[in-house]
This record gives C-alpha cells, sequence and structure tokens, in this order.
C-alpha cells in the first residue's frame, strides 16, 4: 500500500497541474489570438517571449522565475506585500512552474486552431449581425474549442511531468511542492527507496492511463459537437 | 436607390464602380470570372472599405470616406448570401437560422421564422446537422438564414454558381419566389446570363473592375454594343410576355408580348402570368419573305434595326418587332445573300424546341409587362 506522502505527492501533482492548465488557458486563448490574427509591433517579440520554456532548460527558466516572483524579486515583493501571495516554497509557485513550463505547448495547440478556422464563417456571422466579440463568443471560440481541448490536454500532462523548473523555483517541500517526479527523485536519493519509488512510478502510470481516457472522452464529444 | 461610387485596390486588381440602381426588385451584377463583382458585393457589405469613395442604400450611408463614414458590417443589415453557403457546423440547421434573428432588433422583425421555412421547405431538416445536407439544401437554409436576419438588403454571390444543373433548377425558384413574397430589393452577382436573364429586373455590367453598362435588362440585353462582354453564344434579347393560353394536346403554349406571339413548351404558369423568354440570337433564322412550308412554328414579321459584325464572320442583326427589339446571329455569307440592311422588312424565325425551360423565367404578377 501506498504511505499517505506518497498520496499526497499523488494529489498534489493533481492539483498541481489542474490548477497550472485552469489558470494559463484564457491567457494561452488570448495570446495565441494575438499571434494568430494580431498585427502589432513586437509580434515577434511576443513568439519568441511565449516560446522561450521550450527552447531554454528548466533549470533556466526556474532560476528566473525565483528572481521575477522570489520574495525580493519585483513581481514576488509587490505581490507579497500587496496581496500576501507567495510562491516560493509553495503549491502556488509549482503551479506556476509548470504553468509556465507548459505554456509554449498549449499555445500552439490553441495557434493551429485559430488557424483552421475558416475567416468566411465569421464573416457571415458579422453580415448575420453580430458584432465583433459576438462573432469571437458564437463562432470563433466554438470552432477553436479542439484546439483548446488538445492544448489542455497537453499542457495538463506537461505540468504531470515538470521537475527541472519546479525545484529550482518552489523547492522541494513535502505536502507543498513535492509533486511526483520530485518524490520519485526523493526516493531514488535516499539509501533504501526503491520500493517507495516503484510504488511512485505505478501511481505515476495510474495517473497518465486515466488522463489519456479522460482526454479521449473530451475530444470525442467536441468533435461531435462540431459534427465532426 | 443604391448608389455604388468606389475605388479599390487589390494587389495588382483595381476597382473602379460607379453605378446607381433602383432599391426594388433584383439588380444583377454580371461579369466575367475575376472582372469585380465579388469585389464589388463585398464592398457593399462592408467585408472590404473601399479605398476612396461612398456606398449608399436607400438614405442610409453604408460608407464615404470623404466624410469618414463606415457602417461595420453588422449594422448595415444587409442579408449575405455566400457561393458556399457558409452554414455555422457547430450548430444546428434551426441554430443556423436563428442566428441573424436573435440578433435583429425585437421590434423590427417583420420576417417570420415560420413563414420562411414553409417558403423554403426546410422544415424537415430543422434539427439536422449542416453537414448531413446536400449541396441544395445547404444554401436553402443560407438562404433562409440571411432573410431571418431581417435585412434590408439581400446579397447574393453566385448563390448557384456551387450546385450542379439539376440543383441549380431546385434552386432558381425558391428564389423566385422570395422575390416575389418578402418585395426585398436583391443584389445578385453571377457570370451566368441565364440566371440573370430568369430573376433580374436591373443588369449592371462588369468588365476588368469597371461598370461597363447598368439599366433595365431589356435596355441592357439589345445593346449590340455590349455583346462582346455578353459573350457570342450568350447573345440574345429578353422579351416580357403574358401566358395567353395552353394546347394540352400538342404540350405547348402560347405568348404574346408586344410585337408577336411565342409558341413554347408547355408553361407550368397560369393564363394571364407574366412570363419572360430570352431569345438567344444563335437560335433566330431571318427570312425575306414568309416560309410557310417549314417546320419552324414561330415566324414573325418585321424590320432589321441594326447590324454588327461578329468575329469577322457573323452579324448580329437587331429585328424590331412591334415595341420589341429581337436579335438573330447569322453569317455573314447570308447577310450578303439577302442584301439585309436597316430598314428591310424581314422575318424571325424560331424553332420552338429552342425555348427550353432555361429560357424561361416567370415574374411576379404585376410584372413589367
Amino acid at each position: 500500500m501506498p504511505s499517505h506522502a506518497e498520496i499526497t505527492a499523488f494529489t498534489l501533482s493533481l492539483e498541481v497541474a489542474a490548477a497550472a492548465t485552469l489558470v494559463s488557458l484564457p491567457l494561452a486563448v488570448a495570446i495565441a489570438w494575438l499571434l494568430a490574427r494580431g498585427t502589432f509591433w513586437g509580434r515577434q517579440a511576443l513568439d519568441a517571449v511565449v516560446h522561450a520554456p521550450l527552447v531554454l532548460p528548466p533549470v533556466v527558466i526556474g532560476y528566473l522565475l525565483l528572481l521575477t516572483f522570489g520574495v525580493r524579486g519585483p513581481v514576488g515583493s509587490w505581490l507579497d506585500r500587496v496581496l500576501g501571495i507567495r510562491f516560493v516554497f509553495t503549491t502556488a509557485g509549482a503551479a506556476l512552474a509548470a504553468g509556465v513550463m507548459s505554456f509554449p505547448l498549449m499555445v500552439r495547440a490553441i495557434r493551429l486552431s485559430i488557424d483552421a478556422v475558416d475567416g468566411g464563417l465569421e464573416w457571415a456571422a458579422r453580415t448575420l449581425g453580430a458584432s465583433r466579440a459576438d462573432v469571437f463568443r458564437s463562432v470563433t471560440l466554438p470552432l477553436m474549442l479542439p484546439g483548446i481541448v488538445s492544448g489542455a490536454i497537453v499542457a495538463f500532462a506537461a505540468s504531470l511531468g515538470e521537475f527541472g523548473a519546479t525545484i529550482t523555483f518552489a523547492s522541494n517541500i513535502e505536502g507543498e511542492t513535492r509533486t511526483l517526479p520530485l518524490a520519485i527523485y526523493s526516493a531514488i536519493q535516499s539509501p533504501d527507496g526503491d520500493r517507495v519509488a516503484l510504488r511512485l512510478v505505478l501511481l505515476s502510470f495510474a495517473l497518465a492511463v486515466g488522463a489519456l481516457w479522460l482526454a479521449e472522452v473530451a475530444d470525442r464529444r467536441v468533435r461531435r459537437m462540431l459534427g465532426r | 436607390m443604391i448608389t455604388v461610387d468606389v475605388r479599390k485596390r487589390l494587389g495588382s486588381f483595381s476597382l473602379d464602380a460607379v453605378f446607381a440602381a433602383p432599391s426594388a426588385g433584383v439588380i444583377a451584377v454580371f461579369g466575367r470570372s475575376g472582372a469585380g463583382k465579388t469585389t464589388v458585393i463585398n464592398l457593399i457589405a462592408g467585408i472590404l472599405a473601399p479605398d476612396s469613395g461612398r456606398i449608399s442604400v436607400g438614405d442610409t450611408v453604408f460608407d464615404d470616406t470623404a466624410a469618414r463614414v463606415s457602417v461595420p458590417p453588422e449594422r448595415r443589415r444587409v442579408g449575405f448570401v455566400f457561393q458556399d453557403s457558409r452554414l455555422f457546423p457547430h450548430l444546428s440547421v434551426e441554430g443556423n437560422l436563428r442566428f441573424g434573428l436573435t440578433r435583429a432588433p425585437a421590434a423590427d422583425r417583420p420576417l417570420g421564422f415560420g413563414p420562411v421555412v414553409d417558403v423554403l421547405g426546410v422544415g424537415h431538416l430543422l434539427g439536422r446537422r449542416p453537414q448531413t445536407l446536400s449541396a441544395g439544401e445547404r444554401q436553402r437554409i443560407a438562404l433562409g438564414r440571411a432573410l431571418l436576419a431581417q435585412p434590408r438588403l439581400l446579397l447574393m454571390d453566385e448563390p448557384l454558381a456551387a450546385l450542379d444543373g439539376p440543383r441549380k433548377a431546385e434552386i432558381l425558384p425558391y428564389i423566385e419566389r422570395l422575390r416575389d413574397q418578402f418585395g426585398l430589393p436583391i443584389i445578385y452577382v453571377s457570370h451566368s446570363l441565364d440566371e440573370v436573364v430568369r430573376l433580374a429586373d436591373h443588369l449592371v455590367v462588369v468588365s476588368d473592375g469597371r461598370v461597363a453598362a447598368c439599366g433595365p435588362m431589356g435596355d441592357i440585353l439589345s445593346r449590340l454594343d455590349l455583346q462582346p462582354l455578353l459573350g457570342r453564344f450568350e447573345a440574345g434579347a429578353v422579351v416580357d410576355c403574358v401566358v395567353a393560353a395552353h394546347d394540352d394536346r400538342y404540350r405547348l403554349s402560347t405568348l404574346v408580348f408586344d410585337g408577336g406571339q411565342l409558341r413554347v413548351p408547355i408553361v407550368e404558369r397560369p393564363v394571364g402570368e407574366a412570363v419572360r423568354v430570352r431569345l438567344r440570337a444563335r437560335d433566330v433564322a431571318l427570312a425575306l419573305s414568309e416560309p410557310t412550308d417549314v417546320s419552324i412554328t414561330n415566324r414573325l414579321p418585321g424590320t432589321v434595326a441594326g447590324l454588327a459584325v461578329r468575329d469577322g464572320m457573323f452579324v448580329d442583326v437587331a429585328v424590331r418587332l412591334g415595341g420589341t427589339t429581337i436579335r438573330a446571329l447569322i453569317s455573314q455569307e447570308s447577310q450578303d445573300r439577302l442584301g439585309l440592311r436597316i430598314g428591310l422588312p424581314v422575318w424571325a424565325l424560331v424553332k420552338t424546341v429552342a425555348l427550353d425551360n432555361r429560357s424561361l423565367g416567370w415574374l411576379r404578377r404585376t410584372g413589367a409587362v
């Protein structure tokens, strides 16, 4: 039987990945929209910034997060002072690290789905009396849904596996930031942790299979809604 | 009035369109592919913005670059029927039909859901998905969706171009019905003279990004100088007739017009109804005296009103029959043999079988006759 600490790592992983995915989703839709449709100065720069976590080592991202969101960092100190939110050594910090690392994957999937939306349908909606915002809500967004779902799934999966940025930024604290990958790492480090590591690996498998099954169900539902 | 006076550059193509047409009945924008027809209709819908110029419908100004006026498409109240239907795949047929209806001002919805569904005969499709419909059904739903948005003007961009022959024949009567029943002005873009002649009252001829001619259908089609634009084999005249009698034994109908009468294959319209017939110039032959020992039934006396040489070997002859002018395309050799000149009395000969239902269109009862 898995111990209490192992169960905690399991539920914490779910919690962190879910929080990272849900919080970054609206932002990812907005950024993907800007990158796909926007014509503004600095679009290339935005594109590069969004994709940085994909090309930089996770440790670098973790360190940059520490510099920015750390208690003495410009954003972190403000958040701490004004809102009382701390990221370092907290579950929120683990979620932030996972969200930042998986963000480019999410944006890419959503952006592809925006490119696939037929602009002709949007113009048709305009001639039928829908304003730009109305068209986005009632035509573009529903047609983007397959991309949003697959973006969320990819980001959730990547968040479950996040290691480097989390351990650098949020550290490895049991019950706070010790997700499954970090727990496995800790178990391997301890002298007789092989059995613990193995049980955690099995838990990871169970989580992965469950998540994939849910993803499949969601994807099928969306496709049926779009009549594909 | 619908007045358009705009300039628009799109890559290497430039449009400079100026025309005015009454905002009633069907106005056809006719021209070859690439002439700029779709650009014109997209400008009217607000899908494109003019580089300079002015567009107004009635007393509403849609665009006026000098006054910096540009009404967004959603506030123009123009229904748009696209060539490719553009139904929303994530909505049911009913959801598509109601899309514009729910967005129209509640106090201004003269066209009800029920009547439109009935006229288009789509009641049995309401629960279906657009992807499961045939091309013809999709286009009927697109017509209904545009109508239910309660437009003041309906724009149709080659609505039949994506359909095959039988499907075209299936949709045309619906367009005629909504033209006659809902009394909306319609701007109809097409490169098919058959469709245009059947539906339209007013014709705008577009060529190479310019408006080559604009006026009532009959006037434009009988102008010899426009023939190169209308096409040699499309050339012809439009004759507004009234159904005078039906002959059930031979399955023929008699139509009368200002200048004579025509026997045509049976017309499924009641006696007294207005019908429009297109006489293609290549289907009309000429004789100097009335030939009685030929199979041709329609022999109409008239006088030569104009002559124009086509492609070096054909002659386009305008023949005046009472108040109507029709056209005959004959060879130059025949012209010389008969000695045709303006003012000469001739007989125009038209085979009954040449007048298939592609040349016949129905007009509303209060038509132009």
